[in-house]
């Protein structure tokens, strides 16, 4: 029983071996992952190109502007005694942002009137575009409250933004949790689904099942060295986001792999129940693609925040493995929690597991019986 | 009916009344037959007569929807495990892993079958001995030489049967040649070859044949007795005769 299961095993090892090119690609997608996800798709806004508008120029407008050039995300690319003459940058993209001062900025302030400053956006981007607002408010609100402390009168109120958690929004600490899971995804049961069906489209599947070997013996025969795989994935992508990113890893790290090697589980089900279900690696590898990586980044909580969605959309989410490993890593990672918080969320993982496995052990017998 | 003790030792395949329906399809109609220990059995049949799903069922791949059947003296419904311990199977397709070598296949195989390590040195190395093979990956050996290593492995475990489906499909006479010879070799050591072909030549290899039509068995016997039972000159026409009136 051992010797055949260990005898199935090598041979899905030596295969995985031998494919030298998948094999790189597989051991070196965390990394770029991790790397590409950290720099590019990040929601907080670096270098923010800047243009002061100011017909005339007072010790205050100055004073503001050069809080602007002070603060490091902003960087002042043009002065302008109008807005007709920032007009054509903006639509250029050469402008992210315009501070538009009111031409008596200085005497309103000292007046205690109100004094007015425009903050144009290019909104192109609404998400990046409402950043870069919340950073210019931010800039100007403690001006204002720098003034306000020798003005008391002079006090205005001010729309206030806070941002908790995360005071510098550092995007790639919420990335990084979510980047495990599609790194896991893709490797367990995209990997698993394609290698399985190869097996039925050449098929060897058909002497493997004539075979003494059962089905649940081909099932974790396959699944158990892409296990493996996949957690040298995990340890890459951890690595790779705590020194590059340095990324804070707050909980236990044992309980984190544990969580992963659980995740993993359900992903490499759903990859043999893709691969019985279809019938070649063509077709296998696209189910493959739509049932774990696109909700996998989409309904999972990993780029698009939840919360933001249509009722149907949350409620889909809760099917989802990678949403319930998403808030367990990032649970584990940014909060420093443990399983008493997280066993709910465990237990569900779980519970998949045990139906994916099960399902697909049942798909294999239905296609002998 | 079905006595526990094994079939009559001469007897290595009993089949009867198997059959198999796909909804309302019948694609084996209670067919019987019995084959012996040691003979080759070549079971013909056109495209979709039913051949490649009676050899599923016998191999266990597929369950029947009626009979019943005996394999290498086991019971087909109730001693699968059994049997698929004393049988050997090579499909159409050819089924040895290309990305493997010849060794790390024959110890894939030695291994589900239950082979030791030494049993597994000793075997290949006759194996690769007895076809002049080096220990090469499969996939850059010759069709011929794949095809007569996938018997050879599916011969590694001494089965008392073996399933041949179309094993020449796509080979140079020659190698059919050295095909059949090898298969008569296995026979005389005591294994039942059960084969199905295309090709009307390789049935007169035979001992006996049986030809199937539309799911049921429309003749069998030796190839010497059809021909003069149906007075044809070849079993190439009798069977399209057969494939014709069915």
């Amino acid at each position: 029983m051992i010797e055949t299961l260990a005898a199935f095993m090598i041979k899905e090892v030596r295969h995985i071996l031998r494919d030298r090119q998948t094999l790189t690609i597989l051991l070196l997608m965390p990394l770029v992952q991790v790397v590409l996800f950290g720099y590019a798709l990040r929601s907080d806004v670096r270098d923010v190109r800047l243009a002061i508008v100011d017909p005339s120029p007072d010790y205050a407008s100055l004073a503001l502007s050069q809080r602007f050039e002070a603060a490091k995300r902003f960087r002042i690319v043009a002065v302008a005694p109008s807005m007709g003459a920032i007009e054509p940058l903006f639509k250029r993209g050469q402008v992210d942002v315009a501070v538009s001062f009111d031409p008596e900025f200085a005497a309103h302030l000292e007046s205690h009137e109100p004094a007015h400053v425009l903050i144009a956006v290019d909104a192109s981007d609404p998400n990046t575009g409402s950043t870069m607002q919340t950073y210019a408010r931010a800039v100007i609100m403690a001006y204002e409250q720098e003034l306000g402390a020798n003005h008391p009168q002079a006090v205005q109120i001010v729309p206030q933004v806070r941002m908790r958690f995360n005071p510098t929004l550092e995007s790639v600490n919420l990335f990084v949790p979510g980047l495990i899971a599609l790194v896991l995804t893709l490797v367990s049961a995209l990997m698993t689904a394609i290698s399985l069906s190869r097996e039925k489209e050449r098929g060897t599947l058909e002497i493997l099942l004539v075979s003494p070997l059962r089905p649940w013996q081909i099932i974790i025969g396959k699944v158990l060295p892409y296990l493996g795989l996949a957690f040298a994935n995990v340890l890459t992508a951890l690595l790779a986001a705590w020194l590059i990113f340095h990324v804070p890893f707050r909980g236990s790290i044992t309980l984190l792999l544990v969580e992963s090697i659980i995740y993993s589980m359900v992903s490499l089900g759903l990859g043999v129940l893709v691969a019985s279900l279809t019938s070649t690696q063509r077709v296998a590898m696209l189910v493959a693609l739509l049932a774990t990586m696109l909700p996998s980044t989409l309904l999972s909580g990993m780029v698009f925040p939840l919360a933001s969605m249509p009722g149907i959309l949350q409620l889909l989410s809760n099917i989802v493995p990678a949403h319930w490993f998403i808030v367990i890593a990032r649970g584990i990672m940014l909060k420093g929690v443990g399983l008493e918080h997280l066993w709910r969320e465990t237990l569900v993982l779980v519970g998949m597991t045990l139906f994916f496995m099960i399902a697909a052990v049942k798909s294999f017998k239905a296609r002998v019986a | 009916m079905t006595a526990p003790n094994p079939a009559p030792a001469e007897l290595a395949i009993v089949a009867h009344n198997l059959t198999r329906r796909f909804g309302q399809f019948t694609a084996v109609d209670h067919i019987t037959f019995d084959v012996k220990v040691g003979e080759v059995f070549g079971f013909l049949g056109a495209n979709g007569a039913g051949k490649t799903t009676a050899i599923k069922m016998l191999t266990g791949l597929l369950a029947p929807t009626e009979g019943d059947a005996k394999v290498a003296g086991l019971d087909l419904k109730t001693e699968t495990e059994q049997i698929r311990r004393r049988i050997g199977y090579m499909s159409q397709r050819f089924s040895l892993y290309e990305d493997l070598t010849v060794l790390e296949n024959i110890a894939l195989y030695g291994g589900i079958y239950g082979l030791t390590s030494p049993q597994i040195a000793e075997r290949s190395s006759v194996m690769l001995e007895k076809l002049g093979l080096e220990d090469d990956l499969v996939g850059k050996l010759p069709l011929g030489w794949k095809q007569k290593l996938a018997f050879s492995v599916a011969l590694l475990h001494e089965p008392a049967v073996v399933f041949l489906d179309e094993p020449t499909g796509g080979v140079d006479p020659i190698t059919r040649r050295q095909f059949w010879e090898m298969i008569y070799s296995a026979a005389e050591r005591g294994t039942t070859v059960f084969v199905t072909t295309h090709y009307m030549d390789e049935a007169e290899y035979c001992d006996r044949i049986s030809i199937m039509v539309d799911g049921r068995i429309a003749t069998m016997g030796s190839p010497v007795e059809l021909k003069q039972k149906w007075n044809v000159p070849s079993i190439d026409e009798l069977f399209v005769r057969l494939a014709r009136s069915g």
